[in-house]
């Protein structure tokens, strides 16, 4: 079992980028172009109750009002909202009720990308959610978690069959209001995962979302929504990739968690959206907005990002601890290569007493890449007894390459303790010639070096993932030296 | 064409910066053969082991290495690795976050595959790493760590050592190996570097000191001056550098105008 799932992961992640293919499918797309009549026609589609229209179209009423937001260190090309198209879904069967309901060009998708929907072939203890376009193609071992009382399905389904959940939760932890790209999901977004834990379940096996965009000129806009109930664990895995196209692609997603009283969320990330080609032409535009609220006491939410994709990065996992005794950790390692550029970083908001968060975030600028971590670490005048450490370290290979840190320290409780650390390095021509001379080749001497500066990091995600992010983050980087 | 000998260097001439270093070197050494080259600072010692290991700070103008027959200076660093050169570092290098295990791991098998071998299990790596670890009375804790990370300057010699023990080299260079030692863990590396030494492993022990060699005794002996070997001898040379210096030998060289071979007996 363990070597098949070494050979399968070594499969999809060798050599360079591997899952730039584009799947020959029917899609129903709908006209490009962003308006009040695009985003009813999206509901039409997707036959949601009134409800859900009504906040799709305060969310788009208020977009309009709104700017991109121009802080970050990022040069971002200008979008033209009226060239994206808003929703592609693949076109299959209306009802699926089995898997060969499902169209075999998708599960050879899926099955390519290392993802198969079959559940006794799927890797053990994995439950997946595939998302290809605007569309869950099929959610894994539903009825298995169904019997905890677990719901894990698409967002779609959440809505029409458990509103009263979504109603409860949905802009609870990001409202419609909150950011430029937030807001344009809000109005939106198509699809995405769905999960409830209910009081006091462990979730016995890892969830997982699959994204897939293949469609061209399409903007993919999901949504994620996870909710722990009390004394609920759960872990959570998000993995992504599309085709290589020359011309840039929109990626805006929400994803919200809460945490109730007690519970633990876990939510690892392994972004691999296509970065664009050498010259920096094509690949993803990646603006997300990942926060989650540690809404009872005692409970904890802990980020886990391995960064590698896209063209522009723009992300911020954020956590409101508001519960007294919770905690926030985000661990994150970030790769830009060539001609990518990443602002990310996380927020952590301490308002409950004795709260603690963590930060651990490794950025590694390698070609002609910008690479910035930015990050807040408030206390307010309540949170008696807020700890916080941060640790930012940066690693650059190359001298074309640019690495930066933005840390805001925001304390009003003269009881907490805000700490941060921060290097820089560079991957040394000596440590690599040690390497050759014990006779390992530069590329995997780079390799080496560099999961072994992110190891704090891989450490922290599960074990399919962790095999998965060092050969990913060996691959992003070769070429970089030499 | 087989040769008696395990490397050869002819005529060997190399540059930093422009700056010749290396002025005509020559040195044969045979299986099995231990050869010290002493000189004093600045005669070319570290450029000799940078030049034979592939490492890009010297540029070659003239001569020639054969090793195993095969023309060294046309191998990568990695290659001559795999073909069994090994260099113990005066400076070993620190990589933080890779554990010694892994690091070691990655290395060993490089090598077999590189010799059409399959890569060593689990159970017998580690059992290797056991192995190996006693006889160079390394603390078993080190290999834990990541590579040289927080190690003391003796703790990393004796893991150069422990990690010649582990590859089985060919030819195995000393570079200044006794340099920050105290005498008690001189006396483990050195050791170390006897215990590990099969029958045919030859040695190039590169030093400032004739310290290191009451304890590795060489075959020969070769004195290292302005970029040429100006003088060769048995262990009893060692003892006479020690005892008065290099300024004779410097009188010699700068009387001589003759380039020093191997003074073989």
């Amino acid at each position: 079992m363990e070597n098949d799932q070494d050979k399968l992961l070594g499969e999809v992640t060798s050599g360079e980028y591997k899952y730039g293919f584009v799947t020959d499918i029917e899609t129903d797309v709908i006209p490009k172009g962003l308006s009040e009549d695009v985003v009813r026609l999206i509901s039409a589609k997707k036959e949601e109750p009134e409800w859900m229209l009504e906040f799709r179209l305060k969310a788009f009423r208020h977009w309009q009002t709104m700017k991109m937001p121009n802080w970050a260190h990022l040069r971002i090309p200008e979008i033209d909202y009226q060239e994206i198209i808003f929703y592609a879904a693949p076109k299959q069967k209306k009802s699926l009720n089995s898997l060969s309901d499902v169209d075999p060009e998708l599960l050879k998708t899926f099955d390519k990308l290392g993802i198969p929907l079959e559940e006794q072939k799927h890797l053990a203890g994995v439950a997946v959610d595939a998302v290809m376009d605007s569309i869950s193609v099929k959610t894994t071992f539903r009825e298995t978690l169904a019997e905890m009382g677990i719901i894990f399905c698409s967002f779609s389904e959440a809505v029409k069959e458990h509103p009263g959940l979504v109603q409860k939760y949905l802009a609870s932890v990001v409202p419609y209001t909150d950011n430029f790209f937030a807001t344009l999901n809000s109005a939106v977004f198509s699809d995405g995962s769905f999960c409830y834990i209910p009081k006091g379940v462990r979730c016995p096996m890892e969830l997982s979302t699959y994204f897939r965009i293949n469609a061209s000129n399409t903007g993919q806009f999901e949504r994620t929504l996870l909710i722990a109930d009390e004394d609920a664990y759960v872990s959570y895995l998000e993995g992504c990739t599309a085709p290589m196209r020359d011309e840039n692609q929109l990626h805006a997603a929400v994803v919200e968690i809460v945490a109730e009283r007690g519970a633990e969320v876990k939510y690892s990330t392994v972004q691999n959206w296509y970065p664009g080609d050498k010259e920096g032409k094509g690949g993803i535009f990646n603006f997300v907005t990942k926060r989650g609220i540690c809404k009872g006491d005692n409970s904890k939410i802990s980020w886990t990002q391995v960064e590698t994709g896209s063209a522009i990065t723009w992300k911020y996992p954020s956590c409101i601890l508001r519960g007294n005794n919770s905690v926030g950790e985000f661990y994150s390692v970030a790769v830009t290569n060539n001609y990518q550029q990443a602002d990310t970083g996380t927020k952590m908001i301490h308002i409950g007493r004795n709260t603690k968060s963590t930060i651990v975030s490794k950025g590694i600028s390698a070609g002609f890449g910008q690479n910035s971590y930015r990050g807040l670490v408030k206390v307010l005048g309540k949170a008696e007894g807020a700890r916080n450490f941060s640790q930012c370290d940066s690693l650059l290979l190359g001298d074309k390459c640019g690495a930066h840190t933005f840390p805001y320290i925001e304390v009003d409780n003269p009881s907490a303790i805000v700490e941060h650390e921060a290097t820089t390095s560079r991957i040394g021509e000596d440590q690599i010639f040690y390497c050759n001379q014990r006779g390992i080749s530069t590329e995997d001497a780079i390799g080496l070096i560099v999961n072994g500066y992110a190891r704090e990091v891989i450490n922290k995600l599960p074990m399919e993932f962790a095999v998965e992010a060092q050969k990913l983050l060996q691959i992003s980087l070769e070429g970089s030296v030499g | 064409m087989q040769t008696e000998f395990l490397i050869q260097i002819k005529d060997l001439k190399a540059s930093i910066d422009n700056k010749e270093i290396l002025k005509g070197l020559s040195l044969e050494v045979k299986p099995g053969e231990i050869h010290a080259i002493m000189g004093p600072n600045g005669s070319g010692k570290s450029t000799l082991a940078n030049v034979l290991t592939g490492r890009e700070i010297a540029t070659v103008t003239a001569g020639t290495v054969t090793f195993e027959g095969k023309n060294l200076l046309e191998m990568s660093p990695e290659e001559r690795a795999r073909e069994g050169i090994f260099l113990s570092f005066q400076y070993p290098i620190e990589i933080p976050g890779v554990s010694m295990v892994n690091f070691m791991k990655t290395a060993i098998n490089e090598q077999r595959k590189h010799r059409g071998l399959e890569p060593l299990s689990a159970s017998e790596f580690l059992r290797q790493m056991r192995e190996k670890k006693e006889l160079v009375e390394i603390d078993s804790a080190l290999t834990n760590r990541s590579v040289n990370e927080g190690f003391s300057g003796g703790e990393k010699k004796k893991n150069e050592i422990f990690q010649m023990a582990m590859l089985e080299p060919r030819l195995a260079l000393l570079d200044e190996t006794d340099s920050g030692l105290d005498i008690d863990a001189l006396r483990i590396v050195a050791n170390g570097v006897n215990k590990i030494r099969r029958p045919d492993t030859s040695v190039i022990v590169i030093t400032h000191y004739q310290r290191l060699l009451d304890y590795i005794v060489p075959d020969f002996v070769h004195v290292l001056y302005d970029g040429r070997i100006v003088k060769s001898g048995g262990p009893e040379l060692a003892l006479k550098l020690e005892e008065r210096g290099y300024d004779w030998i410097r009188k010699e060289a700068e009387v001589s105008e003759e380039t020093w071979t191997t003074d073989r007996k």
